[in-house]
């Protein structure tokens, strides 16, 4: 049991020290960025801070899939849907904010809609030219489409793989839907060539390092918002769901409201990042909804252990730090790379990196543990032949005699 | 008949899968504050029985009250649960990636809403009630390590343990010493005539020297309806009880 707390505790420290990473690196790499010469070792270039940024929001994407998949057992291959969602509400917004500086130069339309003849501005795109509005939108978007969408995939007992091909599909539909012209969003370019966020010139170097920095900070309250939900009574709640559904009913639990609610919450996540993501990349089109960038993020998580919290971001970063380089490199391999990585991964690091580092750890504290009693005269890797001892047990209850020890974590 | 005094009701019940008729015809009552046991070779429909009094099956035809008032065909598992149905499995399913105390936790009774559990602190009240439990189910030694970690027998006491912390008014109990030694079903038999003293009790079984150490009202199913009910010496005298355990 003291092994059992200390892992815990193990545990705690780590979302510890990547919250305070993601501040410390939040206010660092502006810095040096900014104030440091460019001719100096320390110089961070804004392409960096670019890339980092758009990292950071994959990473905040991740995050929100480990919620759903790693705690509640829901392999949801449809997150890019909502990160998109989020990313169109925040790209409104921007493209709001050109006003006459269109190539059309119209003051009400952007310029997809001049140059498809529309004659007014659509129903939905007014309270866009608000950014507060615009950022209410990326929270509900996502928010109300996982709610309304988790609302009957749950309550008609939709599982497993099921539940993963609908979120495909739904995802594939959303991407179709798009690509329309008519439905208003700009069609297969999408929304592109922003100007300023909040005043701002969304090019220059001080509003890339405040976005990257606001990604850094975003993802750290993630971090720490889904620590607090899963340490909660609710997120013990949400992994009795995964591992034993039928069991939490007929304790009373409703286990659809459970998963709704972190179905819910995860694609706001995914819709913050993708609102975060958009001023970064500078165009969001419905490519962002094709269901391979949702697997991709499935790999993400997979790599660096699911259900970890930690594990998603740091597969987030390495994967997609891979791929920049590889993709630089050798970039007609790049896709038979993932695919060998998810196959890899899932043969070989079942856990992700940092499940394996858990286990490996675990095994080498017991290992300590042991060389440290057999110093001391005790042989625990042998104990005395008490395995046996339930069906041995002469008084009933006497149980507790079995094993004095707790099973190494795995 | 009169059903003010029944804490459990069925009458007339059926169900068939696929053409096959699992419960036929199933009129069972459990008075309040009685504690049943149930008997029956493979397939005689005991654990449908379960699945429809807890709503995890609806049945074809036939009537199902708990309390003498509630229509069970009416609710879902979640509802009946909180109607005061405990269930626990034939196979024991606890939460093997929480902790024996967590387990329990998550069983205490109070509100089943997701906010609350978002905020809940535990009380000292609560406390007590876990500690009381898991003095009960004689696992307070192992309360911090997981339920993954317990044996066979082990999971069977906590899942009973997490009945008791729902605090239900029916329990019903599928096969609780499968996998016990003697003296473990011993201890076993005595700690559900002691829940039975408040409330009431259904036992599916098959040891029969559980059974008579329970010394309560058998039934007797076969082919999904009663074939015979009374005292264990009553039913296992009779012939057709012997010839369908024995086979013909």
């Amino acid at each position: 049991m003291i092994t059992g707390r200390f892992f815990a505790a193990g545990a705690d420290r780590r979302i510890a020290i990547t919250i305070l990473i993601l501040l410390a690196v939040a206010v660092i790499v502006p810095l040096l960025n900014l104030a440091v010469s460019p001719t100096r070792a320390f110089y961070v270039p804004s392409y960096i801070v670019a890339l980092t940024g758009k990292y950071l929001c994959y990473a905040l994407l991740a995050l929100a899939l480990d919620l759903v998949w790693g705690y509640c057992g829901i392999l949801s291959l449809g997150h890019g849907a909502f990160f998109a969602l989020g990313g169109y509400a925040m790209g409104m917004y921007l493209m709001r904010q050109i006003g006459a500086r269109g190539v059309y130069g119209n003051p009400i339309l952007p310029d997809f809609m001049v140059f498809l003849n529309y004659k007014e501005l659509p129903w939905f795109w007014y309270g866009f030219d608000h950014f507060w509005f615009a950022g209410l939108m990326v929270l509900t978007v996502p928010g109300l489409l996982a709610f309304v969408f988790g609302w009957f995939a749950f309550r008609s007992r939709v599982t497993g793989v099921y539940l993963s091909i609908i979120t495909q599909a739904m995802t594939y539909a959303l991407l179709l839907a798009f690509f329309r012209n008519d439905m208003g969003f700009g069609g297969n370019n999408g929304l592109t060539d922003f100007k300023d966020i909040l005043g701002f010139n969304v090019q220059a170097d001080a509003t890339r390092s405040a976005l990257f920095a606001a990604s850094a900070v975003t993802l750290a309250l993630a971090v720490f918002v889904t620590w607090a939900t899963v340490g909660s009574k609710y997120g013990k709640l949400l992994m009795a769901v995964r591992d034993a559904e039928s069991r939490t009913r007929f304790l009373g639990w409703r286990a659809e409201n459970v998963k709704l609610f972190a179905f819910t919450v995860s694609a706001v996540m995914a819709g913050i990042a993708g609102a975060l993501y958009v001023p970064q990349v500078g165009i969001i089109n419905p490519g962002e909804f094709e269901p391979s960038n949702s697997i991709e993020v499935v790999i993400w998580a997979a790599v660096g252990g699911r259900g970890t919290i930690v594990g998603p971001i740091i597969g987030a970063l390495l994967v997609n730090a891979g791929k920049s380089w590889f993709t630089g490199v050798l970039p007609e391999f790049w896709l038979f790379a993932l695919g060998g990585l998810f196959v890899a991964v899932t043969l070989l690091l079942p856990k992700g990196i940092v499940g394996m580092w858990d286990s490996w750890r675990g095994n080498a504290k017991a290992l300590r543990a042991a060389s440290l009693a057999e110093e001391a005269g005790t042989d625990p890797v042998a104990p005395p032949p008490q395995k046996i001892v339930r069906s041995a047990a002469t008084k009933p209850g006497d149980w507790s005699s079995s094993s004095p020890e707790p099973q190494p974590a795995e | 008949m009169n059903k003010s005094h029944t804490i459990l009701y069925l009458d007339g019940v059926s169900v068939s899968f696929d053409g096959f008729r699992a419960i036929n015809n199933l009129s069972l009552v459990l008075d309040k504050g009685e504690m049943r046991a149930i008997i029956g070779p493979n397939g005689a429909g005991k654990t449908t029985m379960m699945d429809i009094v807890t709503g995890k099956t609806r049945p074809d035809e036939g009537e199902v009250f708990f309390d003498g008032q509630i229509d069970l065909t009416r609710h879902d598992e979640a509802e009946i649960a909180m109607m005061g149905i405990g269930r626990k499995f034939q196979k024991p399913t606890v939460f093997e990636n929480h902790t024996i105390e967590e387990n329990l936790m998550l069983a205490l009774k109070g509100p089943r809403s997701i906010f609350p559990a978002l905020l809940h602190r535990r009380s000292t009240a609560e406390a007590r009630q876990i500690d009381d439990i898991l003095g009960i189910i004689r696992l307070g030694d192992k309360r911090d390590q997981l339920a993954a970690n317990l044996s066979h027998g082990q999971k069977q006491w906590l899942e009973i343990g997490m009945l008791l912390a729902q605090d239900p008014k029916l329990l019903l109990v599928d096969e609780p010493v499968a996998g016990m030694t003697d003296a473990e079903t011993e201890e076993t038999a005595r700690l559900l005539k002691e829940i039975a003293r408040d409330h009431s009790v259904i036992v599916v079984e098959h040891d029969m020297h559980f059974v008579r150490e329970l010394g309560v009202k058998v039934t007797c199913l076969h082919e999904g309806s009663v074939l015979s009910e009374g005292t264990l010496d009553f039913v296992s005298a009779d012939e057709r009880v012997v010839e369908v355990y024995l086979g013909r």
